[in-house]
């Protein structure tokens, strides 16, 4: 018996479905005046790869200079440009939009029993917007890049630095604005949108997170809109707003920051834990354990997202009373993350479980999300985060979370459903083996940094004291196996789209309406809409499908 | 060991004789901070071991080829009671135990000594009580609660002092505040840890730990002329301070005797503690702060002074004590532990005439 | 197609709720600063001319009314009518802009725009000002306290100026509604856009209605 579940159809006569969303049309510009949700997510996945790659190759660039504990490999406001570039990047360009806009755009109709999102022209809005975004950080970059860090400090990234403040406060206005109709479309859609049948408990567990990253996106966003507003009248204008000097309140800044930056980590990591429950489900051919508490624990940390962004600022001459609600409420927020950790293991009890490529990244995703996840709760105490913060204790913290986890759970997803979206099948060996060494990279890399910050060593640093070296070093070493195994991948998926097995249908048996309809999908997605009697993870009601095998929904 | 070279062996010995995984415990509250820290990494370390061990064992138990068919399981209403009140009081406990530790962080005694704290690009400049001024340094004596008082001249910097557990953001424009009591003598680090611009990595120093009596030859050896008080008393009169703060009963601005420490009550009925703080927004911004029976005619001196010249006038008037008979010195080493101002007669200020308000005489 | 009426309605409601919180921001550092600065905001807000405040409340109340006349006209297919209001609220709504840049033309003469040569003068000597001075007999404030006002002005530039920027885009997209109202595309039965449109214009008339007192009726009774 095999042990994987793949089930592909007879290599030697399939092929790719003749009508599907990329053969319906040709040319350049039946994309790029496309509103086909589909199409406009591979234009996202597209743009966000090489602004991924941008961002890694910044990385790259941070971890060679500190290899040596001096200042040698660049001056030290060309690395300040640097790790800004790098922050700005792979927040703004990658973190937040990659599997919400990749993913979510091309699934969410489908998994919805819908033909297109609620409003498609604002969806490709939300592309050029992003683009736009993109374009303007790279004019700042060719500029001569900006160096206030990604959290634009007052009144450091008002009054103090020559670098292009303005053109990437812009250009990080735009791209919000593309997360912000992003989000608002999939609002609309999940509550209008949905087919006859398809009630609110038998959505996917990734539905339900995107929902619950759209509220973040639709409310948090427009408030850094205005932080960036005002930090560019002050520097423009002077208008005084977060200048001391003239009774402004620099800290007024850090709570507007705040106010959206910390709901964003939530945007950036609830839909990747969308990702993770469905593929935890599909590889181990059971329903995810809980789905109601995993579902209201998506909505809970939304909710309780919005009330910790103090957290970020302990230190800051706060008044130490409010300092009290903030690290009580992050103690609640942590609560939800925690269940859900414990529903994905019970998902896998008495489950049948294959370890195929998208399998391994969540289980580097549980593994990685976790340790990440609990040292949160380090620097949300407020006696230990005096220590901590503003160390390479938060480095860790948020390197493990963003890319042991958001990253782990987004290659995840784009392995489970390369098939869906291009109908072939990526190859598994070596995917497999890029995972391992994605996983064994990131924890030499990123784990010498909780050290690092324990012992105090500060972040933003160019230079260093000599005894910091050996696990800078080490730290290195794992950023070079890291880099390979990200770049593996999208070696293999190019090179899958020509030579890759056709997929067929539903290659992994999985339940989810996604999986049956052909692959790739129709541009109408589904031939006559579906009506929808069974619940999610239904995979009784798959077998009993396959049993009278109607194909009806491919040409 | 023929098979490694000699560098590479002494750079392993230096590093597993030197390695550590957490800084030098070198003030009171370290070794409390590392206890719940401590506490924190072996939770987490059960934590994760709980979720490796059911990941691992249950995929090895369920594996396709082992379990071949699954169970439908709906879910357990006892497991996740289990899951969300277990991690939610263990998380409760850290937050109370860790806000015991901020608490006692932020909340100096009434016996600390203060020194203060300024953060510019790209240097930090300490300056004692007794008027001896350090960059990038801080020479502190073990035993002794000492109290730092921060600000800074431009951008957000962080005054931070791994060895100690102690880290405070130095703003703009207000004081913050964080106290210590060193437990061990020796030199730790002193880092910037809020990203300042170009030179933020240069922004570091040192922290000497001395004994008592060691510091007290320090101070003696690092006299630079007035002490902090002294230089407030010059630019009291410099800057004309006392032709309405002379303690005369038909004065047009309130006595400065004894204000520090005490409450007042503004024109706006509002009642505050007449802290450090106060009194620099008395001085840069003093038509919001205008004490009750008073009339907001006190000019401001923001930019005709720097923050350097605001300390020493505050340190002036907080040395102002009616009771006392504060006079200050040249020699520092009559700044004992006990108690700052008790010292040899000198005064250099002009004009005062009562002795009443206890204003400085000769 | 009920459907699709049904989502971009409540698309717009959601789209106002974003711009909520993006106003939200600038109200709350403006709450923030009125309260620790308030002799500051008075002196400021009685450099605003009260009448052409007054005004532009007038007209943009009216521009909702006739806005709201030409939803009404959509609905009941009255073309004519349609094209009347839509010209009416677009004339309004250049009024308003235009009583805009008087305002913000009398401000930059007297120096009270914000880092160009902003000027205290009016503040720490109001009897230089007559005009001011007439109605309100302010006293001198002290310097720092005068230095505020530069405060109350950044706040009232970057507020109205947020505001008059929707009132522009507002503008931008009437000219374009009366073009394809005139080919009749609203009056056949689609009315989504106009109806949306409507409310975008409501929620931008809301803002004014809270940015007029905050900024030019700070203690003026009786």
């Amino acid at each position: 018996m095999s042990t994987t579940i793949v089930s592909l159809p007879d290599q030697s006569t399939a092929r790719i479905p003749k009508v599907n969303f990329i053969s319906k049309e040709h040319g350049l510009l039946s994309w790029l005046l496309t509103g086909d949700h589909k199409r406009i997510a591979m234009l996202y996945l597209a743009s966000i790869t090489v602004f991924f790659a941008i961002g890694g190759a910044l990385a790259g660039l941070i971890r060679l200079e500190l290899l040596t504990p001096q200042s040698d490999l660049m001056a030290t406001d060309t690395y300040n440009k640097v790790f800004t570039m790098h922050g700005v990047i792979m927040v703004f360009l990658f973190l937040v939009p990659s599997v919400p806009a990749t993913l979510g755009n091309f699934l969410i109709p489908l998994m919805i029993g819908a033909k297109d999102l609620a409003l498609p022209k604002i969806n490709l809005l939300s592309w050029y917007l992003y683009v736009a975004g993109g374009i303007m950080v790279l004019y700042t970059m060719a500029a001569g890049g900006v160096d206030t860090g990604w959290t634009f400090t007052t009144p450091l990234s008002t009054h103090y630095l020559n670098t292009n403040v303005l053109s990437t406060g812009i250009a990080v206005f735009i791209a919000g604005f593309s997360s912000i109709f992003t989000g608002l479309n999939f609002i609309v859609t999940i509550h209008k949108m949905r087919a006859p049948g398809m009630t609110w408990f038998r959505l996917p567990l990734f539905v339900w997170s995107h929902y619950a990253a759209s509220i973040l996106m639709v409310l948090g966003t427009p408030v850094l809109a205005i932080a960036l507003v005002l930090v560019m009248l002050e520097r423009v204008m002077g208008i005084g707003v977060f200048d001391a000097a003239k009774g402004g309140d620099p800290i007024l800044f850090q709570h507007l920051f705040w106010f959206y930056s910390h709901p964003a980590v939530y945007i950036m990591i609830l839909p990747g834990m969308g990702v993770i429950s469905e593929v935890i489900s599909t590889f181990s051919r059971k329903r995810v354990f809980g789905y109601t508490a995993v579902a209201f624990s998506s909505v809970a940390i939304a909710v309780f997202g919005f009330f910790v962004w103090e957290h970020h600022m302990f230190i800051m001459g706060v008044s130490t009373y409010s300092t009290l609600v903030f690290s009580l409420l992050t103690m609640l927020v942590a609560v939800p993350s925690a269940i859900k950790i414990f529903n994905w293991s019970f998902t896998l009890y008495k489950g049948s479980i294959t370890f195929e490529t998208p399998m391994l990244y969540a289980f580097g995703f549980i593994g990685l999300f976790t340790i990440g996840g609990l040292t949160g709760v380090f620097l949300g105490t407020t006696g230990t985060d005096i220590h901590l913060t503003e160390t390479y204790f938060i480095v860790a913290h948020f390197h493990f979370v963003m890319v042991g986890g958001m990253l782990m759970a987004f290659l995840s997803g784009i392995h489970f459903w390369w098939p869906k979206m291009t109908g072939r099948m990526y190859p598994e060996k070596i995917s497999q083996l890029a995972a391992l060494i994605t996983f064994i990279g990131f924890n030499f890399t990123f784990f010498p940094q909780f050290i690092l910050g324990t012992l105090g060593m500060p972040r933003r640093y160019a230079a260093y004291p000599p005894e910091f070296q050996v696990l800078n070093v080490f730290s290195t070493a794992g950023a070079t196996i890291l880099g390979v195994g990200y770049l593996l991948p999208i070696l293999y998926l190019t090179w899958s789209l020509r030579y890759g097995e056709i997929a067929g249908n539903n290659p992994w048996q999985a339940t989810g309406l996604e999986w049956q309809v052909q692959s790739p999908p129709l541009t109408e997605n589904f031939a006559e809409i579906p009506i929808v009697d069974h619940d999610a993870y239904d995979y009784d009601w798959l077998e009993k499908k396959h049993e009278h095998e109607r194909e009806v929904t491919s040409v | 060991m023929d098979h490694i070279s000699q560098v590479l062996w002494q750079f392993l010995i230096k590093w597993l004789t030197n390695f550590s995984l957490y800084p030098p415990e070198a003030s009171k509250i370290a070794p409390q901070m590392d206890a719940l820290y401590f506490f924190m990494v072996l939770i987490s370390l059960i934590g994760l071991t709980i979720v490796i061990l059911l990941v691992t064992g249950f995929s090895i138990l369920y594996s396709k080829k082992r379990h071949p068919v699954a169970v439908q399981i709906e879910g357990s209403t006892l497991l996740e009671a289990t899951w969300t009140i277990i991690p939610l009081g263990l998380f409760l406990i850290m937050f109370v135990w860790g806000s015991f530790i901020y608490f006692r962080v932020y909340t100096p005694p009434a016996n600390a000594m203060n020194i203060y704290v300024v953060g510019k690009q790209w240097m930090w400049k300490a300056e004692h009580p007794g008027g001896q001024h350090e960059i990038n340094a801080l020479h502190i004596p073990t035993g002794r609660p000492i109290q730092l008082t921060i600000i800074s001249q431009d951008v957000f910097h962080s005054f931070s002092i791994p060895a100690f557990r102690v880290k405070r953001e130095a703003i703009p424009g207000r004081y913050t505040s964080v106290w210590f009591e060193a437990t061990k003598t020796g030199t730790y680090h002193l880092f910037c840890t809020q990203y300042c611009g170009t030179n933020h990595s240069a922004m570091i120093g040192d922290i000497v730990v001395l004994t008592p009596d060691d510091y007290k030859k320090w101070l003696d050896g690092s006299t630079s002329g007035a002490s902090l008080a002294q230089n407030g008393e010059r630019l009291f009169a410099s800057l004309s301070c006392a032709a309405c703060h002379n303690g005369r009963p038909d004065s047009r601005g309130p006595s400065l005797a004894g204000v520090y420490g005490s409450k007042l009550t503004l024109t706006s009925g509002q009642s505050i503690l007449a802290d450090e703080a106060y009194l620099r927004q008395a001085i840069l911004n003093p038509s919001e702060h205008v004490t009750q029976g008073y009339s907001p005619i006190m000019p401001t001196y923001q930019g005709q002074i720097s923050e350097d010249g605001v300390i020493s006038l505050v340190e002036y008037i907080k040395n102002l004590n009616s009771n006392d008979r504060v006079e200050q010195t040249l020699n520092t080493t009559t700044l004992l532990p006990e108690g700052e101002g008790k010292a040899a007669a000198v005064g250099t200020s002009a004009g005062q005439t009562s002795p009443k308000q206890g204003m400085v005489k000769q | 197609m009920g459907q699709q009426v049904d989502a971009t309605g409540f698309a717009m409601w959601l789209f106002l709720l974003t711009e909520i919180m993006f106003f939200g921001g600038l109200f709350t550092a403006y709450l923030i600063y009125r309260n620790w600065y308030y002799p500051a905001f008075v002196a400021g807000s009685h450099q605003l001319d009260i009448i052409w405040g007054t005004a532009n409340t007038a007209v943009l109340i009216t521009s909702s009314f006739t806005m709201a006349m030409g939803v009404w006209c959509a609905e009941t297919r009255r073309k004519g009518g349609l094209l009347l209001c839509l010209c009416l609220t677009l004339f309004l709504g250049l009024v308003f802009l235009g009583i805009k840049s008087i305002e913000y033309g009398e401000k930059i003469e007297k120096h009270h725009v914000p880092g160009f040569h902003y000027s205290l003068k009016s503040f720490t000597d109001p009897e230089s000002d007559p005009q001011i001075y007439k109605m309100y007999h302010d006293k001198p404030l002290p310097l720092d306290m005068a230095r505020h006002t530069e405060m109350y002005f950044g706040l009232y530039f970057a507020m109205t100026g947020m505001h008059a920027l929707h009132m522009i885009i507002g503008c931008a997209i009437l000219v374009y509604m009366v073009f394809r109202a005139q080919a009749g595309a609203y009056t056949t039965g689609h009315v989504t856009f106009v109806e949306n449109f409507g409310l975008y214009w409501h929620f931008v008339d809301i803002i004014w209605i809270f940015l007029f007192p905050l900024l030019y009726l700070i203690s003026r009774h009786g």
